[in-house]
């Protein structure tokens, strides 16, 4: 003992009467001075690049108005890029953008003058100063809708017609429910999980697929596993303060309604994504409103709301509490759809659909201990159907609503 | 609208031949095209002075006087390059212009034997041109021009083609014609390839008669045709054609992706829409002969429309008498003909590829018949 601190005082006796922010300072300092010398010195050290320069832009968002396509675009690749010309299904078109020279990860809103039809195919290629062509398609073109107050009436009905009347539609079997016995409410417990966990690999799936059509600026399938990785913690961090508070105040609040909340939480960030495809299928014109939609998500969404009340069968429930679960869980497809039907970035929906998973993951491990039988078993046989049925359950019903 | 004329990364350069070429472009469209707000779009409603070509650069003081930057209602007027705006053809070092009326009949003198020697310089030379707007094309060229010189001589005449390649690349020049196989161009035979920085000297009689083109012949063909070495050769028939307006238009596109699939640009004579911007001028009283070769690479036809008039077509230009009266005539590559009309009409006609993609894609033009 005596011997390391007379070495570590013989080789540096002044360091180690330094307080601890100072030395953590003067080390931070002279990382910057090795990397302001690096950059200064070792970028010339080195040849430049021996290809040509690397040119990607990536369509962020495309409106369509009569004989107008506007695309906002952002450079996703190494290097600036100039865009020269523009032409559009093989006929080179006029258009309008306060600069055509892109900077890595600045964006640009371009503005070409086209006479398109409805529901016609077209590929937009722009021509960069050194010649290369990147292309866009408009699978189909439709007028986008524009961002008045009907179009957000709209989006907040569709996102109350599948979002939160279903959920709250299936919080009326709680009277039912709260006549079975401890093991049924077990198998319920667990067709829950089969729900939540069909609804996050659902989730995964669209999240991994819309990443890898983005650009690929802010990444693409890490933002989906970044969402759901900051999700599940900070839910987890949730449950726990809250966990802590209703230890503190004794009576406060009871274990059953706190899982409520928080499946209710995690079914609402789910309707998020929900929401997000919804909105961004209308704004490109390839959502089928009318009854079929909305019956379909009807009895899709009925499920989740089973999902909510399924912990609170042994608990007393006010109505105003149960509407204000129904409420958290809905809500959040209005703003899904608001966010995808006027923002419509492949890359934060992704991101998005990513949190929605991270939270179902995260019910699925609160949800779990409750499922337990006399032994101690998570999965019984019963359990195991039950898991089953809800992934089944959700698939069938699935099938009636495709966005 | 306007201030973006005025905003950053709208150079004075491009400011004034914008007026330049507008001004014609402007009176041109303004009896042509009619549509709604096209008027507003060109600038405000103005007329200037239809100038021919020649004399266009005297029109330049129109700074303002109309760059078509109204994007609304261009779509349905027809294709253009962003804002209507030009290359810089100075910086080119060629004008499709200039072009069209170039003919190089080279420095002649008597042999002995009575027979005149014509005699070229050609030079091959890498070159980056502006083939649109704002993008630059790595470009192999003769003489630095796209296309190159337009090589003209009689019927019997010795020709003595002198090629240096200046490019970094190896090249040669192989003419479409009758000549002796060592004087063919191809890789292998006679000179074979001529590496950069050596030279060679080409040289046949002229026959037969009609209208050719020369071009490199290296591998891989269709690149070293597609980076732009090619060029017209006419052999006059001795007697000789009657006289008449006469212009050559070579039709080519521009790769500008490499990948050998197509074009993303087309033109003739060098620049894509160039005579949309500087319509040939031509007069009603004087038989009008145009020499139309097809060099586009990558596509397999071509095809030259002329609008409201009917040309005589001499294939290959090797007979004196034509083989028909059209107003369309098709092209596969390497084929070649020539067309002779007479404009009864005066007023703007169009002229472009029937293939329309490559009409929108750059190639078509307008004659102001005066």
């Amino acid at each position: 003992m005596e011997a390391r601190t007379e070495t570590a005082s013989g080789v540096g006796g002044a360091l180690g009467r330094l307080p601890g922010w100072a030395l953590a300072a003067g080390a931070l300092a002279l990382i910057a001075a090795a990397l302001v010398a690096l950059a200064l010195a070792g970028g010339d050290a080195l040849p430049e690049r021996t290809g040509p320069p690397v040119e990607e832009l990536a369509v962020e968002r495309t409106v369509l108005e009569p004989n107008r396509i506007e695309l906002s675009i952002r450079n996703t690749g190494p290097d600036p890029v100039e865009i020269s010309q523009a032409f559009v299904n093989d006929a080179f078109v006029d258009f309008q953008a306060d600069a055509t020279r892109i900077g890595r990860l600045g964006s640009e809103t371009i503005t070409l003058a086209y006479p398109w039809q409805d529901g016609q195919p077209y590929i937009v290629s722009l021509v960069t100063s050194t010649g290369v062509v990147i292309e866009h398609d408009i699978p189909a073109a439709v007028e986008t809708p524009a961002a008045d107050g009907d179009f957000f009436g709209l989006m907040a009905l569709l996102g109350t017609y599948v979002g939160i009347i279903p959920v709250v539609l299936g919080m009326l079997l709680l009277p039912a429910m709260r006549r079975f016995s401890s093991r049924w409410v077990r198998v319920l417990l667990a067709l829950t999980v089969g729900l939540l966990g069909f609804l996050a690999v659902d989730g995964a799936l669209e999240g991994l697929d819309l990443a890898s059509a983005s650009g690929g600026a802010f990444g693409g399938a890490e933002l989906v596993f970044l969402g759901a990785g900051l999700a599940f913690l900070a839910l987890t961090g949730l449950d726990r303060y809250l966990e802590g508070r209703r230890e503190r105040a004794a009576a406060a609040g009871s274990r059953g309604f706190q899982l409520a909340l928080m499946v209710a939480i995690g079914i609402g960030l789910h309707n998020l994504g929900e929401g997000l495809a919804i909105g961004s299928a209308y704004a490109v014109g390839e959502l089928a409103l009318g009854a079929f939609l909305v019956v379909g998500f009807a009895i899709h969404n009925t499920t989740e709301g089973i999902a909510i009340v399924a912990p609170l069968i042994r608990e007393r429930a006010t109505p105003s509490r149960l509407l204000g679960l129904g409420l958290i869980a809905g809500a959040p497809a209005i703003l899904g759809a608001l966010i995808g039907a006027s923002i419509d970035n492949a890359e934060l929906s992704a991101f998005l659909l990513g949190v929605g998973v991270g939270a179902i993951v995260q019910v699925i491990v609160q949800i779990a201990p409750a499922m337990r039988d006399s032994a101690g078993r998570v999965i019984d046989a019963a359990n195991a159907v039950a898991i089953a049925a809800g992934a089944l359950a959700l698939y069938l019903t699935g099938l009636l609503v495709n966005v | 609208m306007s201030d973006r004329n005025n905003g950053k990364g709208f150079s004075r350069r491009k400011l004034l031949a914008g007026g330049v070429v507008a001004a014609p472009t402007l009176a041109l469209l303004h009896e042509t095209i009619p549509h709604q707000g096209l008027h507003e779009a060109l600038g405000g409603g103005e007329h200037p002075t239809p100038a021919r070509a020649a004399d266009a650069p005297a029109s330049g003081h129109a700074a303002h006087a109309g760059i078509p930057t109204h994007a609304n209602g261009m779509g349905t007027a027809g294709p253009t390059f962003r804002g209507g705006e030009t290359v810089d053809h100075h910086a080119n070092g060629f004008n499709p212009t200039e072009i069209l009326r170039d003919f190089d009949y080279g420095r002649t003198r008597r042999l002995a034997s009575g027979r005149l020697l014509r005699e070229w310089d050609i030079v091959g030379a890498d070159k980056e041109i502006e083939v649109a707007p704002g993008v630059s094309f790595p470009a192999w060229t003769y003489n630095g021009r796209v296309p190159g010189p337009t090589l003209r001589c009689r019927e019997g005449d010795r020709l003595r083609i002198r090629f240096t390649n200046g490019s970094e690349h190896p090249h040669t020049m192989h003419f479409h014609g009758l000549h002796p196989a060592a004087m063919d161009g191809i890789p292998g035979v006679g000179a074979g390839i001529i590496e950069p920085g050596k030279s060679t000297v080409y040289e046949f009689d002229a026959e037969p008669f009609g209208l050719h083109l020369y071009h490199c012949h290296v591998a891989p063909l269709a690149e070293h045709i597609a980076r732009g070495m090619y060029g017209t050769f006419i052999v006059d028939p001795k007697q000789g054609r009657p006289d008449a307006d006469e212009m050559v238009m070579v039709q080519h596109g521009y790769n500008t992706t490499f990948d050998a699939e197509g074009n993303q640009f087309y033109a003739v004579n060098g620049i894509p829409f160039h005579y949309m911007n500087e319509p040939i001028h031509v007069d009603r009283a004087e038989l009008v002969r145009i020499y139309l070769v097809n060099v586009l690479e990558y596509d397999p036809i071509n095809s030259f429309h002329i609008h409201g008039n009917f040309f005589h077509y001499y294939p290959t230009g090797t007979s004196l008498e034509p083989t028909e009266f059209t107003d369309t005539v098709v092209q596969g590559q390497a084929q070649r003909g020539i067309c002779e009309l007479h404009f009864p009409n005066a007023g703007a006609f169009m002229f472009h590829a029937h293939k329309t993609e490559f009409a929108e894609l750059g190639w078509m033009g307008f004659f102001q018949v005066g």
